[in-house]
């Protein structure tokens, strides 16, 4: 594979979420807003990357039998690095996010792509590999933040984009978009979209 | 004291449900859903697991990790909280291992029965989360039985249900692109609104 399809495929060729079904549970719960959606795509794109990318430097030296839990101690230094970054500079949204920061260790696109690309694969493929899945898995977090906050309260960012009735505007909020199952019915209607798109994708009865 | 329990229990069971309220071990949920026993067999799994290392976690954050933790071994001042994502992870990676062998070695009916379902609990997020939200929740010792014996079994209801409606489901005929997964996270949207009934009451 060259550089740049590794690079690409993820975005919606080989989505995580969509089609490797990896990488669910965070996604549905921090989607809220479109600032936590975003926040959460950075940090799980930096682990992704920077753990492909030392799994893959000493792929040669793990022995097969322990490979399950280097890779976890790799990545969960990594995730305690980010946990407490994001303590550290933007406590508001770290109290957000809640448990969610920590479960990027059982995150399983981490762990699928360190697993499944790392340890076949140059330390610079991977890392692309990385940047690639934590794009593809930002997206649908992006898709599913941008229409719950809209729809559930008519603001984007903090920013007023539709002014509620109950500051004297026209909108009627949604009030099920707050809500956790509306994160289902988005992220199902996003692989409706892309199967729909790409028919490759449609499972077999 | 026994009511507070049953509180506990109640409200991490439907109230709080592990995979339908804060999608947690979602991965495995929607994957691992297809067929009824397959699915009982991972809820009993994740019950286990759950009971022990809930507890397990519990004792390590309020004796080791917890700001002035080390009291008992001089060191008041010690705060190692910042350890706790590796230590939980570390705890549930080798009950599971432990788990397994044991199984292996005293119940040989059980563990061919969980088979390949033990180690897929290690990266499963509803063990993880059970012992992160009892940290932020501050419960005591036994509270922290009742709460990973509550929320495993919410997680293996929900698991089980879904396995149901989705063996239903293969007779349904639905557009192409929604067929399988599109279809699963609509159907467990559904569920989880079903679950949003028990969100009003009160214990």
């Amino acid at each position: 594979m060259s550089a740049k399809e590794t690079l690409l495929s993820p975005l919606f060729k080989n989505n995580p979420i969509a089609l490797q079904i990896l990488g669910v549970c965070s996604a549905l719960a921090v989607t809220t807003k479109l600032e936590t959606s975003l926040v959460m795509a950075m940090a799980v794109t930096l682990v992704i990357m920077f753990s492909n990318f030392f799994v893959s430097l000493i792929r040669n030296f793990i022995p097969s039998s322990i490979r399950i839990i280097v890779q976890m101690t790799i990545i969960a230094s990594l995730v305690i690095l980010a946990d407490q970054l994001l303590k550290a500079y933007m406590y508001d949204i770290s109290k957000g996010l809640s448990v969610y920061v920590g479960l990027i260790i059982t995150n399983c696109i981490v762990m699928g792509r360190a697993e499944g690309f790392a340890m076949k694969n140059g330390p610079i493929a991977s890392l692309l590999d990385g940047i690639g899945n934590g794009f593809g898995y930002g997206i649908v977090l992006i898709f599913v933040g941008f229409f719950r906050e809209l729809f559930g309260t008519g603001k984007l960012l903090g920013y007023t984009i539709l002014n509620p009735i109950n500051d004297g505007g026209w909108y009627v909020p949604n009030g099920l978009m707050v809500l956790a199952p509306s994160a289902f019915f988005l992220i199902g209607i996003f692989i409706w979209i892309i199967r729909t798109v790409d028919k490759s994708q449609v499972e077999e009865e | 004291m026994f009511e507070h329990h049953l509180n506990i229990l109640i409200k991490s069971i439907f109230i709080e449900n592990m995979a339908l309220g804060f999608f947690l071990g979602m991965c495995t949920f929607l994957a691992v859903s297809k067929k009824v026993k397959t699915a009982l067999g991972l809820g009993v799994a994740v019950i286990v697991v759950q009971v022990i290392t809930v507890p397990a976690n519990n004792l390590i954050y309020n004796y080791l990790l917890k700001d002035g933790a080390l009291y008992w071994a001089g060191m008041p001042e010690v705060d190692l909280s910042f350890l706790g994502l590796i230590s939980y992870i570390g705890v549930i990676a080798a009950m599971v291992q432990i788990l397994e062998m044991i199984l292996d070695k005293y119940f040989p009916a059980l563990h061919s029965a969980l088979g390949i379902f033990l180690p897929l609990i290690t990266v499963n997020c509803a063990i993880l989360g059970g012992s992160l939200f009892m940290v932020q929740r501050n419960y005591n010792f036994a509270e922290s039985v009742t709460y990973g014996f509550g929320s495993g079994i919410g997680w293996a209801l929900a698991i089980m249900a879904l396995a149901g409606i989705r063996e239903k489901l293969t007779y349904a005929n639905p557009p192409d692109g929604l067929r399988g997964l599109g279809l699963t996270f609509i159907t467990v949207g559904l569920m989880s609104i079903g679950f949003l009934a028990f969100s009003g009451i009160q214990l």
